[in-house]
């Protein structure tokens, strides 16, 4: 086997027992064995998720708490969301960038209540062990407790809410984006009501010895399913979300991504992240290519790295993420595209094994979102 | 010869006369996943034993099928034009690909029977 996933021990989360009882299929994923789906199917767990709440984990997300005076001011040197403004208890979606405004990883940034200064953040499996070395050398005056001894599950879907507040009472009450400390049996759940799906749902991040049992138990209510990384995948494109190291990475910037909306108003006028002017001339003067969804007009699925040409055979983008949506029951991707073809409808020319095929440009996302709005 | 023959890239030969129906396993289906398009070749081609015959493409990726023989496309599966989960449910029935009309039937002779197959995938 040529695999290099086979030749170094894989992380197991929490949940590894729990996985394998329930028939996964474990895939190697950012170092740790995870499950790509289980016995119904990549297409069944999705769809079950768009339908009642489906519970995924992902223990293998970084979690942390930087904390200090000063933390959200120095945070915001790295990443330009507005986090000085940022509530006790919300949560804010960034992204960690170079000095040339491109992406390092993206990530959730969370006030914590209390008098004492804290951010709790989640970032990439991939790229926590770089993101946690960039802020231990930034920020020496400041504290980085790095939790690993903490598991992180999602729970998603129209009946999240429900199924979560049977287990936490008052939850369902929570806005989108809001964050609050759950006790459970003696424990500290952290619990934000976010997810990657487009879908109404909860992200909660809790000590390792409890996930076990308090997974189980919201998998005992029956419109709760095991949903692995397969379908995890499913989910966010038709959503048009982007995944790092695929649609974003040290090539692209926030703005070309379609990201403007997680740059404060505050932020856009008085920078002070990495990569400040480029992004203010993106803004300007709009981004040379633009991230947009792509609809392959034959029922071949058109993947990632495919290369976009006019019509005149010069190339004009790449996809990013492609595949199959359950929902549409129809191949989708995103991807970048130059301005000049970014006009909805438009058709592009590209190629799968050798085949030419045409996408057209389309607005993202292609599953309305779903978000809790009150 | 009559009967079942197989490739260790899991794809199925049902011999019947001269004519060869080509599919894919239920290990190979199981380890693919949901399928949802397949790129089968036109009625006519030739297709030479190892050549590309047909794409899988599942949710996760795109997997080629290779001929096990040699032959002419004699007939393909075109409801799996419109439900290609037809293989996930049934493989070896309502689910095969391809039926190859042999250039070289003695090409038979080199795939593996029944339980050469069952101890390839009991070792997998």
């Amino acid at each position: 086997m040529s695999d290099p996933a086979t030749l170094v021990e894989l992380c197991k989360t929490p949940l590894d027992a729990l996985h394998r009882r329930r028939g996964a299929r474990m895939t190697p994923f950012a170092g740790y064995d995870m499950p790509l789906h289980y016995a119904s199917g990549i297409v069944a767990e999705h769809l079950h998720t768009r339908e009642k709440a489906g519970l995924f984990d992902v223990s293998h997300l970084g979690q942390a708490i930087l904390a200090g005076d000063g933390a959200a001011h120095l945070l915001e040197t790295l990443a330009p969301a507005d986090i000085e403004e940022l509530a006790p208890e919300t949560t804010r979606y960034t992204q960690f960038l170079d000095d040339d405004g491109n992406i390092l990883d993206d990530l959730m940034v969370t006030r914590l209540p209390g008098r004492e200064e804290r951010l709790f953040l989640v970032v990439n499996a991939a790229t926590k062990a770089w993101d946690f070395a960039l802020l231990k050398a930034g920020f020496p005056k400041l504290g980085l407790d790095v939790l690993q001894d903490r598991a992180f599950l999602a729970l998603q879907g129209p009946h999240a809410a429900a199924v979560l507040a049977a287990v936490l009472p008052g939850v369902a009450d929570m806005p989108f984006m809001g964050w609050r400390m759950c006790d459970h049996e003696g424990c500290s759940l952290f619990v934000s009501r976010s997810g990657y799906t487009g879908e109404d749902g909860f992200e909660i991040s809790l000590p390792a010895p409890i996930a076990p049992s308090f997974a189980e138990r919201l998998l005992a209510h029956p419109d709760v399913a095991p949903i692995g990384l397969g379908a995890r995948d499913t989910l966010r494109l038709e959503a048009g979300l982007c995944l790092y190291g695929h649609d974003i990475d040290r090539t692209t910037n926030p703005i070309e991504a379609g990201l403007l909306w997680s740059i404060g108003k505050r932020r856009r006028q008085q920078g002070g992240f990495p990569g400040f002017e480029r992004i203010r001339a993106a803004i300007d003067g709009g981004p040379s290519r633009l991230r947009v969804g792509l609809l392959p007009e034959a029922k071949t699925p058109v993947r990632e790295g495919a290369t976009l040409f006019s019509k005149d055979g010069t190339i004009v983008g790449r996809v990013t993420s492609g595949g199959f949506s359950p929902s549409l029951a129809r191949p989708i991707a995103m991807g970048y595209v130059e301005r000049g073809f970014l006009e909805p409808g438009s058709l592009l020319a590209t190629e799968v094994r050798g085949k030419p095929m045409e996408m057209r440009v389309t607005r993202l996302p292609f599953v309305p979102h779903r978000f809790f709005r009150g | 010869m009559t009967g079942l023959r197989y490739t260790k890239d899991h794809e199925y030969v049902r011999v019947d006369g001269d004519i060869a129906v080509i599919g894919i396993t239920d290990y190979a289906q199981a380890q693919l996943g949901d399928i949802v398009f397949i790129e089968l070749p036109a009625a006519g081609k030739q297709i030479a034993k190892g050549q590309e015959l047909a794409v899988v493409e599942s949710v996760k990726a795109a997997s080629e099928v290779y001929a096990p023989v040699s032959g002419e496309v004699f007939e393909i599966n075109a409801e799996l034009g419109t439900a290609p989960a037809i293989v996930n449910e049934d493989p070896m029935g309502k689910g095969w690909f391809v039926k190859l009309r042999m250039a070289e039937p003695a090409e038979l002779a080199l795939l593996m029977d029944q339980r050469a197959y069952e101890s390839l995938v009991q070792g997998c």
